[in-house]
């Protein structure tokens, strides 16, 4: 921690890496590629997953009969919200690793080179 | 007021303040006030955004929506966990990569401009001081319940907790109180849990069968509709709940603790591991009231049905079992305003005077000093509100604040990290359109208008139909940016380069020597 605050100045531009080459690079690509096509459809289906269970028991009552014993398919349908969760913190967290080593990579390759 | 409970409280103060005591030796510069050095592991920091984010209103006020509403009190309990993947899938990574101390801090990572500092420096006070009045007075009211003190003298005890938490041991200390808090919080809803199974002989389907008959709901207590029987306004509700964990202040804070993306993912997901247990086990405590204290019991005590949890402790643990959770409760709100007042401090002490008054040339001393100044100013000023809002129904307040968050700082984050085209005027309109929507649809709200008299502030028709207003106003946050970036010519692409390539990898300058 430096004893003055170097936010919001324009920190020597000549000695920074070129960001837009790296932008550009087919490693950078293929790293932003690769986590889109995970992360979007993921979303997507945690979030339709999610409002299905207001939107169905808001507009039908299809949830409403019982499932095991006295517990309806409602509270099923929310238990799995939960375990759907978990499921995909896992999942998360494993493809991450891979995502750290082709972002340590580009680092490695891109961004420390041609720096003091 | 008992023995046991006075020595609950007592060693819960003790405790903290001991913590306090050591986090204030090693709070020497600013970066340790804000962001406890950015020391904190996965773990710690897992623990201490469980603790941060499971309010009163998580513990208390699920136990008793459930108690009183059966499954429709439960729709609480899996938008705020849902809310996490939004963290962890969209946030958490990209803002460690690229922010400092403040939200505004990472959106400035994009745009040198004072103007967008100061709009999202606005939001984060906004959104803090209407969460902290609800904390507040909820306290307050609880307290009074609890150890029989009076609201002021309850409001006051917080509030000056809170400030020597966050004055003298800053986010150090303030994350120990967290983590304290969420084990505590952990054990005494497991004990509960365990003794409210036991009464129905260990079996989850004994229990269900035997909740269809035990209120006076009778079989439509599990089914959905008792509470929520506006479908747009309950999805609407559904909405500022899932997206507005990812746009409150206090939580985003907290991945400033750590030291890289991969520590504040493991944060993410110790956090979801226990916030989801915690909501689980919210079956059995509002089961457990509905059960073994009953409707008329509850609704005497809190009309809103917050004292549901103590009073199941007390009926199926006897005092030294309400003591405990009393306690607990207690420690819950002490940790949640800490971490508001923290967050307050920064957007006023940071972004405010640090970066556009003294357009960040100031030395670590005074910002040091600015940022307890802030803190001090956040604290008295929130005391000051909740000791004037006591006789006012606050809950929504809570729900307002997600809404604020989830309309006015969830677009913005995304519109940073992910779109190219983004601009100053788009940033500025995102903001601006999700604040002043969420707000001005909350006051024409029934909220603030009920035709029937002391439901609301005024008496009258509601011109908005909905509590929450997230499903017109988190839509119009996004289109509001989206409309304001093309108002602009400017792009640039260079620094989003920069943005893009940070964000994705942990790049950052000062590490490469």
């Amino acid at each position: 921690m430096g004893s003055v605050n170097e936010f919001d100045s324009s920190t020597a531009f000549n000695e920074e890496p070129d960001f837009e080459n790296v932008a550009n690079s087919p490693q950078f690509k293929q790293l932003i590629h690769e986590r889109k096509r995970f992360i979007i459809p993921l979303t997507i289906f945690f979030l339709v997953f999610y409002f299905s269970l207001p939107i169905l028991t808001s507009y039908t009552t299809i949830l409403n009969t019982p499932a095991i014993g006295d517990i309806s398919w409602a509270w099923l349908f929310a238990f799995t919200q939960f375990i759907m969760t978990w499921v995909l913190c896992t999942l998360y967290v494993k493809k991450s690793a891979s995502f750290d080593k082709k972002a340590n990579y580009v680092i490695e390759t891109q961004l420390k080179k041609g720096v003091k | 007021m008992n023995a046991s409970v006075v020595i609950m409280f007592l060693l819960i103060v003790a405790l903290t303040l001991v913590v306090t005591y050591y986090a204030a030796k090693k709070t020497k510069t600013t970066g340790d006030f804000y962001t406890a050095g950015g020391g904190l592991t996965g773990w710690q920091n897992g623990l201490a955004i469980a603790g941060d984010y499971l309010s009163a209103a998580s513990f208390l006020g699920i136990a008793g929506a459930i108690a009183l509403f059966g499954f429709d009190g439960f729709f609480y309990s899996i938008g705020f966990l849902i809310a996490y993947l939004v963290v962890l899938f969209i946030v958490a990574e990209p803002l460690r990569n690229l922010g400092k101390y403040t939200l505004a801090d990472m959106i400035n990572a994009r745009f040198d401009a004072k103007k967008v500092r100061g709009v999202a420096a606005l939001n984060t006070i906004t959104i803090v001081i209407f969460y902290m009045i609800a904390q507040l007075v909820g306290a307050g009211a609880l307290i009074q319940l609890l150890f029989g003190l009076d609201y002021w003298v309850a409001v006051l005890i917080v509030g000056v907790m809170m400030t020597i938490y966050v004055l003298f041991g800053g986010m150090t200390a303030t994350s120990w109180v967290q983590i304290i808090k969420a084990v505590l919080l952990m054990i005494g809803t497991v004990i509960i849990s365990f003794l409210v199974l036991a009464k129905f002989d260990f079996n989850i389907l004994n229990m269900f069968n035997e909740m269809k008959t035990i209120t006076s709901h009778g079989a439509e207590y599990l089914q959905p509709g008792l509470k929520y029987t506006d479908p747009l306004g309950t999805i609407s509700l559904m909405i500022a709940l899932v997206l507005g964990t990812a746009g409150l202040p206090h939580i985003l804070m907290r991945f400033f603790t750590v030291k890289d993306a991969k520590t504040a993912r493991s944060s993410v997901v110790t956090a979801t591991w226990v916030v989801g247990i915690f909501y689980v086990l919210t079956i059995f405590l509002g089961f457990g009231a509905a059960a073994f204290v009953g409707f008329d019991t509850i609704l005497e005590a809190n009309p809103a049905g917050n004292m549901a949890a103590p009073l199941l402790a007390e009926a199926i643990g006897g005092d030294f079992l309400m003591s405990f959770v009393s306690a607990v409760a207690f420690a819950t709100i002490l940790a949640v305003v800490a971490g508001l007042v923290l967050s307050g401090a920064s957007a006023f002490a940071h972004d405010i005077y640090g970066q556009i008054i003294k357009k960040g040339k100031i030395s670590d001393k005074q910002q040091m000093l600015a940022a307890k100044y802030a803190s001090l100013g956040v604290a008295v000023f929130s005391i000051l509100l909740a000791l004037f809002a006591q006789n006012m129904n606050v809950a929504f307040l809570v729900s307002l604040a997600f809404c604020v968050a989830a309309s006015a700082n969830l677009p913005v984050i995304i519109y940073t990290i992910y779109w190219k085209r983004f601009n100053t005027s788009g940033a500025l309109t995102a903001m601006l359109t999700g604040l002043l929507t969420s707000v001005i649809l909350v006051v024409i709200s029934p909220n603030v208008f009920s035709p029937v008299e002391g439901a609301a502030i005024f008496v009258g028709d509601p011109i908005f139909p909905f509590t929450n207003p997230a499903i017109v106003s988190v839509p119009l946050g996004f289109l509001g940016g989206y409309v304001g970036t093309f108002f602009s010519k400017e792009v640039n692409i260079k620094r989003y380069a920069k943005v893009k390539v940070k964000a994705n990898t942990g790049y950052r300058e000062n590490e490469v020597k």
